[in-house]
């Protein structure tokens, strides 16, 4: 019974990460990361994807801030946001998150208020996905843990 | 662990264990990047903070043997933290950035750093990384070793360059010293005991920069030597090397800044928008700025270190000796005094030892030469030029007839990036075989008449002939901070107040293009898609590398005397593209380019080849 759960669980996390590689929300970048985790650091992917939230809510807060700011004209300020956002999700594997930071940019470049807010838009909603299944992941392999950590009552 | 540690030693296990700062304000890169840097057996520290970051390493300068940061940081700008460990420190610095633009890329050239990464980084980037270490270690070494004949002032700056290298470095420079004991003014530092070699290195404070500029200011920028600067500052402990060496940074800044501020303007004009980054660069901040070039004691010779930023040249893993009379030695694009007494072979062979950088991108490795680049590098998808070949035939320059093959040293990133001070473009490739590739010398900038040297065509090799250019026409080139771009024509030193700096184009002019055809085929790669752009790379402007090589080092004894020697040399001279003298964009080949070059002749003023080696 417990054996099936958690072999149930590594059927659901294999198929959580193809889901999101093949949907191109995660790239091989996430990968590296899954590769740095080993018994001196057990918790890194955690580790850094929750520092990645809590930055990225501030950064996308301050992003929204300035834009819907009627009297916003700071380009260069919501560009460094912006390139401060992109550098950590590329750095995590946020393929789509980092596309549409791409397109963000080019906007600002173009001072094209209205594409930033319709990137913003889009930006925060590819957000909000990523952290839930992220989130989801996570849950996946905690389960994992302490399904591994439960002995069956007949093992000796 | 120091190089020379690694060297003696040889049981360290370098590059396990090699010292990483690593500084990014972002904590999830930060994390990631010590992460991986640990993974790689470095022994890491991270700091968020650019600020905190330079106190550490001023504290203990032997601390580190390697900083990587980011660009964009909020209190203070990566740009300048990288001058300031280059200047102050002379350590490599690797600029990392999720931003991979061909202008910033070109800015972290500029500045010094030896190498530009793009987020995310990879392991693989990072297991790489320590060669930027051995690279600048070994060019010390070659550069302190190589000077057989220097000129009094050339190799009293080489000397200086190297005075706070650790004891090795320390003792070529004292035993070349006592070779010129005769044209030295003052011997006493040079002829001390030659077992206390390692001189703590001087940090250029605040307030010790501002006596310096003070005492330049009084005694006139022309007439400021080293000795009466020493006395006007009046400072104990401070050695005339080191005020000498202090004093080509100080000059090579200047001249960087009117540079830029030159390019910038014609950048400006010619393209109707007023590039920020470029601007903030002409607009550094004199004390500042100076600073941090005059941080490292490392760069050598004078002349060039940096192409515009001083720290540059002294950072870009230029290929140590361009044989060039007068070219700086190996390693560095230097031009200061040529190390070499003119040997090109020594160069050469010094040049081969340049490690190409990594994977994609590289830097170019300046030979003096000054190539034009056009366009090359607005196109971010340049490849890079060319990996460089690790053979080396690389002759640089001028003078010598020999044919060097730029290098271009990596960044790993594959944004083209700019040419390396040396203005040497070139893409090494991997063909360089061919010991006699010309290098058509390019770009030289007279002060009327710039020549545009259109890029180098990658397909041919054809540089042949030396005669392009070289003949003396260099007229100085622009130093483009910034980037290859196509400007206006202009005097590129039109608000040069200082009258020293104007004269690059006298200087130029030395610039051996005699022959020093710099390989364009070979440096270029035949496959490589950075010349294959050039085409594609239709905002660019001509770029014109000044041969730095060239213009001065002819000069030893004037080494401190013409600033604009100095700072041309090692320049990445962008120049703008004269009215009249058009250089077709699409030049097909090095010969083009040359005879395009040669047309441009006559803007030398008789300033023959000045190097007088």
């Amino acid at each position: 019974m417990l054996g099936l759960a958690a072999d149930r669980l590594r059927a659901d996390m294999n198929r959580l990460l193809s889901f999101l590689f093949h949907q191109g929300i995660l790239d091989e970048q996430f990968l590296q990361l899954q590769q740095l985790q080993d018994e001196t650091s057990p918790n890194f992917v955690s580790e850094v994807v929750n520092i990645y939230f809590h930055e990225s809510e501030k950064l996308l807060r301050n992003l929204r801030s300035l834009l819907m700011d009627r009297e916003f004209s700071d380009y260069n300020k919501m560009g460094i946001h912006l390139n401060q956002f992109m550098g950590s999700s590329s750095s995590i594997g946020a393929k789509r998150i980092r596309n549409v930071c791409l397109a963000f940019r080019a906007a600002s470049d173009q001072n094209n208020r209205a594409g930033c807010l319709s990137a913003l838009e889009v930006l925060e909603h590819e957000y909000c996905f990523l952290k839930n299944k992220l989130h989801e992941l996570f849950q996946i392999q905690q389960q994992r843990v302490l399904a591994a950590g439960v002995r069956y009552p007949m093992q000796h | 662990m120091t190089v020379e540690q690694i060297v003696s030693e040889g049981k360290d296990q370098f590059p396990i264990g090699m010292r990483v700062l690593a500084v990014d304000d972002d904590p999830t890169c930060l994390l990631l990047l010590g992460t991986l840097l640990r993974r790689c057996q470095y022994h890491v520290t991270t700091t968020s903070q650019a600020k905190t970051a330079l106190k550490m390493l001023r504290e203990n300068k032997n601390k580190f043997d390697l900083v990587i940061s980011d660009v964009h940081m909020p209190d203070m700008d990566g740009f300048k933290l990288l001058e300031h460990v280059g200047l102050e420190m002379d350590l490599p610095v690797i600029m990392l950035s999720a931003n991979g633009d061909t202008k910033l890329v070109m800015k972290g050239i500029t500045h010094g750093a030896c190498d530009y990464l793009l987020k995310p980084v990879r392991i693989e980037e990072l297991q790489n990384i320590w060669q930027h270490v051995v690279r600048r270690k070994k060019k010390d070494r070659c550069n302190s070793g190589s000077k057989d004949k220097p000129h009094p002032d050339s190799g009293e700056a080489a000397g200086i360059g190297n005075v706070d290298n650790n004891g090795k470095l320390n003792k070529k420079r004292k035993d070349q010293n006592e070779d010129e004991d005769d044209e030295r003014d003052e011997n006493g530092h040079d002829n001390e005991d030659p077992s206390a070699q390692k001189k703590p290195r001087v940090v250029w404070s605040v307030e010790l920069h501002r006596k310096f500029v003070a005492a330049v200011n009084q005694l006139g920028i022309d007439k400021a030597v080293p000795k009466k600067i020493l006395e006007l500052m009046n400072v104990e402990k401070l050695t005339r090397e080191n005020v000498a060496s202090h004093l080509q940074k100080f000059r090579l800044y200047l001249k960087r800044i009117s540079c830029v501020a030159n390019q910038q303007a014609n950048m400006a004009a010619a393209l109707g928008t007023a590039d920020s980054a470029y601007l903030r660069m002409g607009s550094l901040n004199g004390l500042g700025n100076f600073h941090t070039l005059a941080g490292s004691d490392q760069l050598h010779n004078a002349a060039f270190r940096s192409f515009p930023p001083s720290g540059v040249l002294g950072r870009l893993n230029t290929p140590a000796g361009l044989g060039i009379r007068g070219l700086p030695s190996p390693g560095t694009i230097q031009l200061g005094h040529v190390q070499n007494s003119g040997n090109p072979t020594n160069d050469l062979s010094k040049l081969q030892s340049f490690v190409p950088g990594n994977h994609n991108t590289n830097i170019l490795q300046g030979m003096p030469m000054s190539l034009e680049l056009d366009r090359l590098q607005h196109n971010k998808n340049v490849g890079h030029i060319g990996e460089l070949p690790t053979t080396d035939s690389m002759t640089v320059f001028p003078g010598s007839g020999n044919l060097v093959d730029a290098r271009i040293t990596g960044f790993s990133n594959n944004q083209l990036l700019g040419v390396t001070s040396n203005s040497l473009m070139l893409e090494g490739s991997s063909q360089q075989a061919t010991s006699h590739t010309s290098v058509s010398a390019i770009g030289f900038q007279n002060g009327n008449a710039l020549s545009d040297f259109t890029s180098i065509a990658p397909a041919s090799n054809q540089l042949q002939d030396s005669k392009a250019g070289s003949q003396g026409q260099a007229s100085p080139i622009n130093c483009n901070a910034g980037q290859i771009i196509r400007s206006a024509p202009q005097e590129w030193n039109a608000p040069r107040k200082d009258a020293p700096y104007q004269s690059h184009a006298s200087i130029n002019s030395s610039i051996p293009i005699n022959g020093a055809m710099i390989q364009l085929g070979q440096c270029l790669d035949r496959n490589n898609s950075i010349f294959h752009r050039t085409t594609d790379l239709d905002s660019v402007g001509p770029l014109n590398f000044v041969d730095p090589l060239s213009i001065k080092h002819s000069e030893g004894d004037n080494s401190i005397m013409e600033p604009s020697v100095i700072e041309k040399e090692g320049y990445l001279m962008f120049q703008p593209r004269p009215h009249g003298s058009h250089v077709p964009d699409n030049i097909g080949s090095l010969e083009d380019l040359a005879s395009a070059m040669m047309k441009q002749e006559g803007g030398c003023n008789g300033y023959s080849l000045r190097t007088s080696i």
